[in-house]
């Protein structure tokens, strides 16, 4: 089985890891879409969580603390696309886009005293003589809680919106906030609240790849994660469960790759350094088109702003 | 109580207006920012909008600096706007940049050292080629498979950039260079180089090629049917297909354009002020020309002028840096800014606010 001196046990246990930081925030963008929102700005929130989160764990020395900053970041960042596009009624598009841009730059003007830093280590959850089970141990309990937590996250969201009230509240603002705010929901605070929660789940998203799976602060770390996310909500047709697939999907791919690379394989670096992001545009072509099309499945009220003129 | 009244028409005085207001906002809360960083702020503005075109030290070097910065963000953000008011988002300018000076440099490489008068014009075709082929990938999939044109485009550019990084350590990398990763520089290359056409000035191809394509969209958007399309796709898309407008051909034409435009962009800065293929050799132009073309609203004389400020505040942005040790991720942050505070004065131009005080009355 080692092809190139890789294990299948510590590439499924890394696979989980990797695929963390997009779980994350695609399944924060998943209920953001759900509300009928479109927020490109993923990867502006992320890396803002990825250096709140970092610089809050350096100074306080707690990376439960420094989750906290991170997502509390990410979602202050969210703020401003809930001003622009829900007060000011501008284009979710170029607003999404604005934020990337503005994240990227706020990120390393706030990062440039942390290059070089070690945070403090999130450590494994201590499960005991279950960790020694010879290969579901190293697979399935030898994670730090922060895998448990976002497979866990996943698994709430989808309950909320397949049998809460609250959930088909949101569901219903998504496919037509007009009938929705005939029926008397607030349409706009609805959308804020879910804006926010994906704010929250971006920065938690971006500080997992600074406290844990790189560990450390560079410009630019997040490198697509977060528009690789946004594909994710397509490829799983905005239905939780599939997000969950599709990030193991990724993180596979990119473990894969990382170990290739480390393992010398005659296969150039940059090709393989590329790959994630093909196989991504791939799989967007494969869902995208033919019978099962995802796009039919996509929220009716996507990306439209709602003024309520009456 | 405020409330907002939908204009029948946007407001043609606020569309003008809104563009000077976003930058005088940015202005102020730029300014904060660089007072937080414990840096004086009006020092800081005036070393961004001032000292680049005016200080008697400085102007000599920054002033041709300005049209160098000005036509690569003035060309991309021209093709861009073209698509934007069709409603068809290409956003990986950078890939097709990146894609648009790997080419041509390729086919310019692969003459050397001969001394020909064609290289240039070839070198040329090629950037331009390499750009509408990386956008012809988004495009394709668009009116093919339904794909999101946003996310491919996207993430084409950090496919393009790792194809840069193995194209600067391979492929084009410099044989005599000792090993050093970058290709050949082409200002020791005459016959492939992008000269300064007038010493002093800065004004090189690329300058050239900017006015151009403002002339040449201006004339498409106001003159041609083509132009009366594009605008008809993206105020009204059900409209247009009554007209006859075919939605995929539109795709391919403005993906086409902007990719074509961003190729031509990277090519003139790779032969010119980059001087050669690296793997930092893109710099964000491609980003930075989405912001210009919310700056000029869309519009190709618009686009001129927000190509210029926005080339202004990279230069100012580097005097800053060497006088006043603003860090350089300072200036982007201010560069995204201005984007939101453009995005949010637009709401004057389409709403009308007015103060309500008996709400029973206006119901």
């Amino acid at each position: 089985m080692d092809l190139y001196g890789i294990t299948p046990s510590v590439l499924i246990a890394s696979l989980m890891v990797a695929s963390v930081p997009i779980m994350l925030a695609a399944i924060g963008e998943l209920v953001v879409e759900k509300a009928g929102v479109l927020n490109l700005g993923v990867e502006g929130m992320m890396i803002m969580g990825a250096i709140c989160g970092f610089a809050t764990a350096v100074e306080t020395g707690s990376p439960f603390l420094g989750f906290l900053g991170g997502a509390i970041g990410a979602a202050v960042l969210s703020v401003i696309f809930v001003l622009l596009t829900q007060v000011f009624l501008a284009n979710q598009v170029a607003t999404g886009l604005a934020l990337t841009l503005f994240g990227l730059g706020l990120s390393s003007l706030i990062g440039q005293g942390y290059v070089g830093i070690k945070p403090p280590s999130t450590g494994a959850v201590p499960f005991g003589p279950l960790a020694d089970i010879p290969f579901l141990g190293r697979v399935l309990f030898s994670h730090d809680w922060m895998v448990y937590g976002s497979i866990a996250i996943v698994a709430c969201v989808w309950s909320v919106l397949k049998y809460s009230r609250a959930g088909l509240i949101l569901r219903a603002v998504g496919e037509s906030h007009d009938a929705a705010h005939a029926l008397g929901y607030k349409v706009v605070r609805i959308r804020i609240a879910a804006i926010l929660f994906g704010g929250a789940m971006a920065g938690l998203g971006g500080a997992y790849v600074s406290l844990v799976r790189v560990p450390q602060w560079t410009d630019g770390i997040t490198a697509g994660a977060g528009w690789i996310a946004l594909a994710i909500v397509v490829f799983a047709s905005w239905k939780p469960w599939r997000v969950l697939i599709g990030a193991y999907l990724f993180g596979g791919i990119t473990v894969l790759q990382l170990n290739l690379q480390a393992a010398g394989a005659r296969i150039p670096v940059e090709y393989l350094s590329m790959s994630p992001y093909l196989i991504t545009i791939l799989v967007l072509v494969i869902m995208s088109s033919g019978r099962g099309r995802a796009a039919l499945n996509a929220p009716a009220s996507l990306g439209q702003n709602f003024h309520a003129s009456h | 109580m405020l409330i907002l009244e939908k204009r029948p028409t946007p407001s043609k005085l606020w569309a003008w207006g809104t563009p000077f207001l976003a930058v005088i906002l940015t202005m102020i809360a730029g300014g904060l920012m660089f007072a937080l960083l414990g840096k004086d702020p009006v020092a800081a503005i005036r070393t961004i909008f001032w000292d680049p075109l005016f200080d008697p030290n400085l102007a000599a070097y920054s002033r041709p600096q300005l049209l160098v910065k000005a036509a690569p963000l003035i060309l991309i953000a021209i093709g861009l706007s073209l698509g934007f008011r069709a409603g068809i988002w290409n956003i990986g300018a950078e890939g097709q940049y990146i894609m648009g000076a790997v080419f041509g440099a390729a086919v310019g490489l692969a003459f050397y050292p001969a001394d020909l008068w064609i290289i240039f014009p070839l070198m040329v075709i090629a950037g331009a080629v390499g750009g509408c082929l990386w956008a012809m990938i988004p495009a394709i999939l668009k009116t093919r498979f339904n794909t999101n044109e946003i996310l491919v485009s996207l993430l084409l550019v950090y496919v393009a950039e790792n194809i840069l990084a193995s194209m600067s350590l391979g492929l084009l990398r410099n044989p005599e260079g000792g090993g050093f990763p970058g290709s050949r520089n082409f200002n020791s290359y005459p016959a492939a180089a992008n000269h300064e056409l007038i010493a002093g000035t800065g004004m090189h191809w690329g300058v050239v090629a900017a006015f151009i394509a403002v002339i040449a969209a201006y004339i498409l958007l106001q003159r041609h049917i083509l132009g009366f399309q594009i605008k008809l796709a993206g105020q009204a898309p059900r409209a247009a297909r009554f007209a006859g407008v075919r939605p995929n051909k539109l795709v391919v034409l403005c993906m086409g354009m902007s990719g074509a435009l961003a190729g031509l962009a990277g090519l003139f800065e790779v032969a010119g002020p980059a001087g050669q293929i690296s793997i930092d050799f893109n710099v964000g132009y491609g980003f930075t020309a989405i912001i210009v073309a919310f700056l000029g609203r869309l519009n190709p004389i618009g686009i001129l002028l927000a190509g210029l400020l926005m080339a202004l505040t990279y230069i100012g942005g580097e005097l800053a840096q060497f006088g006043l040790g603003l860090p350089s991720a300072a200036i982007q942050a201010f560069q995204g800014m201005l984007l939101f505070f453009l995005l949010a004065v637009d709401l004057l131009s389409n709403y009308r606010i007015r103060l309500m005080l008996f709400l029973k009355e206006a119901r």
